[in-house]
């Protein structure tokens, strides 16, 4: 066992875990965050998809252990004090969602491409999202709503 | 569910640092840098290692830049980094090319440059662009460091020149004058690994190819190039006729197999397509006719 020490949404966290263990399965089994989604074990489905720092990656494939000493954000820390984010919002408003299995992933990765690129056209959006599936094939209201979240992101 | 068998886990701090572990736990060690190759290897035991040296500390292996008439590519630089960097979009128009339809932007934030060369898949796109741009790799040991052509790098499936106890550090790539570059790809869907893929790269004589590279992927060319196809160029002027010649030289050179990507004859006609469309691409950027991307 190695004692791995990260920071989560902000709080950190201690643990002892087996060097083997993925990041998404430390972060729904042993802190219980289990807002991001175990999906296709394979990286391509992107339901796993965190914060590494500063970039999404698909956590089924990167150790819990890689990430000491870094600092993941989760859709759990995806609003903030003032409320939804922008893309939260978004989901919500343009039916981006059906099971919502793949939100998690697609909302981070969202955050992630309006932070580096605030007025998205559609091909960009598509782009982004292209690592990630939506299994009930939504693709067209989460395109439209992230582009509502750029148009939105000043909004109270 | 998928998860690796038991492994030991150990940091490393510095170059010296790796290669001084890898050489403790050698030859059941590998190094661990974005671990989207080697991971899910070790989920399907494909890969066992006893130990694994995390080697993603090393912000010293992490840089591009242009040396003299050299890139020089760090191998620790993630994927994203070698599509964003504009040094290398404004000399290497064939890397983003490649990295643009690398698996998806996500995987590409974390996966390095080394990791998928050092992973050696006979489909790997880099392997076949750093083999047209006719890339020198530098690999470091603890009795010092070596380097050796893109072209012999690559020794079989999944098999590279590096020893155990050796890290690939650096690739290297020549600037030269009159080049251009291109890479196509055909996949099944966004994200895949390729049916077919072609890279060339040209260095023009006025219109004349005085020298020109051709890598291949997933076709079954050795060690990623079509050296016929570059033998025949070579001293020819730059026509539609050679080009398309060239590509029909370097499909018959190739030796693809059925797979659940495609028969063998399809892969087949890749190349020879890809191989007249990545040359065309490469003679209109080096007369500065194309700055686009390829369609």
């Amino acid at each position: 066992m190695i004692r791995l020490t990260l920071t989560v949404n902000g709080t950190e966290y201690s643990r002892d875990v087996e060097p083997r263990l993925l990041l998404i399965h430390f972060l729904r089994d042993d802190l219980g965050l289990t807002g991001s989604h175990w999906g296709c074990d394979t990286s391509n489905c992107g339901a796993c998809v965190v914060w590494l720092d500063e970039t999404p990656v698909k956590s089924c494939t990167v150790l819990a252990v890689m990430a000491a000493g870094r600092r993941i954000k989760t859709v759990e820390g995806l609003a903030s004090g003032a409320g939804l984010d922008p893309v939260q919002r978004a989901f919500a408003q343009c039916h981006g969602l059906q099971c919502g299995f793949c939100t998690p992933g697609m909302m981070l990765t969202a955050r992630w491409l309006l932070d580096h690129n605030p007025n998205p056209t559609e091909a960009d959006v598509r782009e982004a999202i292209s690592g990630q599936i939506c299994r009930c094939t939504g693709y067209e209201n989460i395109v439209r709503s992230v582009l509502w979240a750029a148009h939105h992101a000043g909004d109270a | 569910m998928q998860v690796p068998a038991h492994v030991e886990y150990d940091k490393a701090t510095s170059v010296e640092h790796a290669l001084t572990l890898l050489a403790r736990y050698a030859p059941e060690e590998r190094d661990l840098a974005g671990g989207h190759s080697l991971i899910p290897m070790m989920k399907l035991r494909l890969a066992q290692p006893d130990v694994l040296i995390d080697i993603n500390g090393l912000s010293d292996l992490c840089y591009i830049n242009l040396t003299g008439d050299q890139l020089r590519i760090g191998t620790l630089t993630r994927h994203a980094q070698l599509l964003d960097s504009p040094l290398v979009g404004a000399h290497f128009a064939i890397l983003h090319d490649a990295e643009r339809v690398i698996a998806d932007p996500i995987v590409r934030n974390w996966g390095t440059v080394g990791g998928s060369l050092c992973q050696a898949d006979p489909s790997e796109d880099l392997s076949a662009a750093f083999a047209a741009m006719k890339g020198t790799m530098v690999i470091r040991g603890l009795d010092g460091t070596r380097e050796v052509s893109a072209r012999e790098f690559h020794t079989g499936p999944y098999e590279t020149v590096v020893r155990p106890a050796e890290l690939l550090t650096e690739i290297r790539l020549p600037l030269r004058p009159g080049g251009g570059s291109g890479y196509l790809k055909v996949a099944r869907r966004a994200g895949d690994w390729p049916v077919g893929a072609a890279g060339a790269a040209v260095w023009l004589a006025g219109d004349v190819i005085a020298d020109v590279g051709v890598g291949l992927a997933a076709v079954g060319a050795d060690h990623f190039v079509a050296a016929e196809a570059e033998d025949y160029l070579r001293g020819r002027s730059a026509t539609e006729e050679n080009l398309a010649r060239a590509g029909e030289i370097a499909a018959a050179s190739c030796r693809p197999v059925s797979d659940q990507r495609g028969p063998a004859d399809y892969k087949r006609h890749l190349a020879r397509e890809l191989t007249a469309r990545a040359l065309r691409i490469a003679v209109a950027r080096a007369r500065g006719e194309d700055r686009s991307r390829p369609a």
